[in-house]
């Protein structure tokens, strides 16, 4: 049985490839406001007659809400089928799980490329700076529009778990159960430093136009894979790059005193960079990478993280990998330290694995386990 | 559930119910879970084991994977009614410090530890000259985690030094309870219940 087949309700709501244009005002963290709201989500499961099984899934900069279902796209199988489908930790067997495209990327949900109602053209650089916060408060909408009331958890990895974090700060009443995968509780000067590497790649291609290209048919595809390119080394580790690439030439025999990709990782990040410009718009890049760089959870607590912590009530769960170097274990333990001192409930685990920070999208037993124990006791 | 551990028995069965605890070095849970279901106690877990966490928590229970020596200092004072250290303080690099902590951490303190006096370490220090490899410390001097060796004697020394009160405390001789006469010789473990 497919999972569509497996919604028995015929509400327009719910099930895959679902959008809905809310009136909003929602206002943003800027002073800025926006109206519309478009927000592309899936919803798979069912919500059940208490409306206590309700799991919204977090994605992370680049991802999208194909959480479970092929990309309509790329026509890849969901990016984290390995922890959400049947018999798995997250499985709509049980939950009624919902993904939303984040406010400011660009598979549907409002973003740059949206249309401003006030000029009929796309926002582009016009559309306001957003927050994570603000992504939170339109999954808030969203939730609204669907009739729950209450998250049984909150899921996320990586700037999943960014949301996943800011969930019962805004929220204390509305999470029962928070999960963080390889996250953070702010944006650190090297995490900064990466992303205005990668902005600074689309900004210098001149097909950028100062972010006026979607008329023009072309895009800084250059720059934005580049920008691509960067990021991707920050998702691995030295140790994975080693095992699957070491220093091998790319099927060539000897190397060729040009600049060609010689290598096979210079070929394998190539390829990451063109195969990433095909699913995701430059300027929502730009707008995200933002975000998450003015994402400081104690800032607006006199720089406390415990005080941050003070009014929520849900249980926590955070899930670090040791080689994971962009947002290392270091940084979870910061976050339980502070759950600790707020006298909140935590469960912290650092898992091995080669993969680095993308270990949490990757084949992981022992992450499947500590989801699903969690998640049971949460129930 | 008496499949615990005889000194986490004895801790178990001296848990009043509904109480919060926290077990420092909680392996894979096994304390937790009982207490949790027996005593209905709000239970939390340190333990330094990422696989041993990952259980834990894959058993529904609030583990934190930490370092007993270096992570205790996060708890507020008196957030717990029973902090627990069961057959790690041998373990930690400051003992001392340790039990401090959990006299900070909890209004009262459960410590077990296996007790190095036993007559059967004496007997094979004194005849065989080699430090005691027996049932209840089985690793060799070199490949052992019991990096601070103790008799019940030190610790009751510690306890009078550092001014602490004992509540309670059992002595445990091939898994059954015995008397505290003659204890630094006779018992293999001690558990004592103390406050600060």
């Amino acid at each position: 049985m497919s999972m569509d087949s497996a919604i028995a309700s015929t509400d327009q709501r719910f099930g895959l490839r679902r959008s809905v244009r809310l009136p909003g005002p929602l206002r943003l963290d800027s002073g800025a406001s926006l109206t519309p709201v478009d927000i592309a989500y899936e919803t798979y499961g069912t919500l059940n007659a208490q409306g206590s099984n309700a799991i919204l899934i977090c994605h992370a900069l680049t991802g999208d809400q194909f959480v479970a279902s092929q990309h309509p796209v790329t026509g890849k199988p969901g990016w984290w089928t390995r922890a959400v489908g049947p018999g798995k930790p997250i499985d709509p067997e049980r939950h009624f799980i919902v993904c939303a495209n984040v406010l400011g990327s660009c598979l549907g949900s409002s973003g740059p490329a949206s249309t401003d109602p006030a000029t009929g053209e796309p926002y582009a650089m016009r559309f306001p700076v957003i927050t994570i916060a603000d992504m939170v408060r339109a999954q808030a909408m969203l939730l609204n529009h669907l009739g729950v009331e209450q998250l049984a958890a909150v899921v996320g990895g990586s700037m999943g778990g960014m949301q996943a974090l800011v969930w019962p700060t805004l929220y204390p009443d509305r999470v029962r159960a928070v999960l963080v995968i390889a996250s953070t509780a702010r944006h650190s000067a090297q995490n900064i430093a990466f992303h205005e590497v990668g902005r600074q790649a689309i900004m210098a291609d001149p097909r950028w136009h100062g972010g006026d290209y979607y008329a023009s048919g072309d895009s800084p595809s250059a720059g934005l894979a580049v920008a691509r390119m960067a990021a991707h080394i920050t998702y691995l580790s030295e140790a994975g790059l080693t095992e699957k690439f070491g220093r091998k030439l790319q099927a060539r025999e000897a190397k060729t005193f040009g600049f060609d990709a010689d290598f096979q990782v210079e070929s394998y990040l190539r390829h990451q960079g063109i195969s990433f410009v095909e699913r995701f718009d430059a300027n929502s890049y730009l707008y995200i990478t933002r975000a998450m760089d003015y994402y400081d959870l104690a800032e607006d607590h006199d720089g406390s993280l415990a005080r941050a912590f003070s009014e929520t009530r849900a249980r926590f769960c955070l899930i670090s990998f040791d080689t994971d170097w962009l947002y290392p274990t270091a940084e979870s333990r910061v976050i339980v330290h502070a759950l600790h001192a707020a006298g909140r409930e935590v469960s912290f685990v650092e898992l091995a694995s080669p993969y680095g920070h993308d270990a949490f999208l990757l084949d992981a037993p022992d992450m499947n386990r500590v989801i699903d124990g969690f998640l049971r006791a949460c129930e | 559930m008496s499949l615990l551990r005889p000194d986490l028995a004895v801790i178990a069965d001296h848990i009043p119910d509904g109480a919060r605890v926290l077990d420092v070095g909680c392996g894979d849970g096994a304390l937790l879970s009982d207490i949790r279901l027996r005593k209905h106690a709000d239970v939390r877990g340190l333990e330094i084991d990422p696989a041993n966490v990952a259980a834990a928590v894959g058993r529904g229970l609030p583990v934190v994977q930490g370092d007993a020596d270096t992570d205790l200092g996060y708890y507020p004072d008196k957030s717990f009614d029973f902090a627990i250290l069961s057959q790690t303080l041998q373990t930690t690099r400051r003992p001392d410090k340790v039990v401090e902590e959990l006299l900070r951490i909890g209004k009262q303190a459960f410590v077990s530890f296996p007790n190095f006096a036993h007559w059967r370490g004496r007997l094979s220090l004194l005849w065989g000259g080699r430090m005691p490899v027996t049932r209840l410390l089985p690793e060799r001097w070199y490949d052992t985690p019991n990096i601070h060796h103790l008799t019940i004697d030190d610790f009751r020394a510690l306890v009078r030094e550092r001014g602490w009160t004992i509540d309670a405390q059992w002595f445990l001789n091939d898994e059954r309870t015995t008397g505290s006469a003659n204890a630094n010789l006779f018992a293999e473990h001690a558990v004592f219940l103390l406050h600060a």
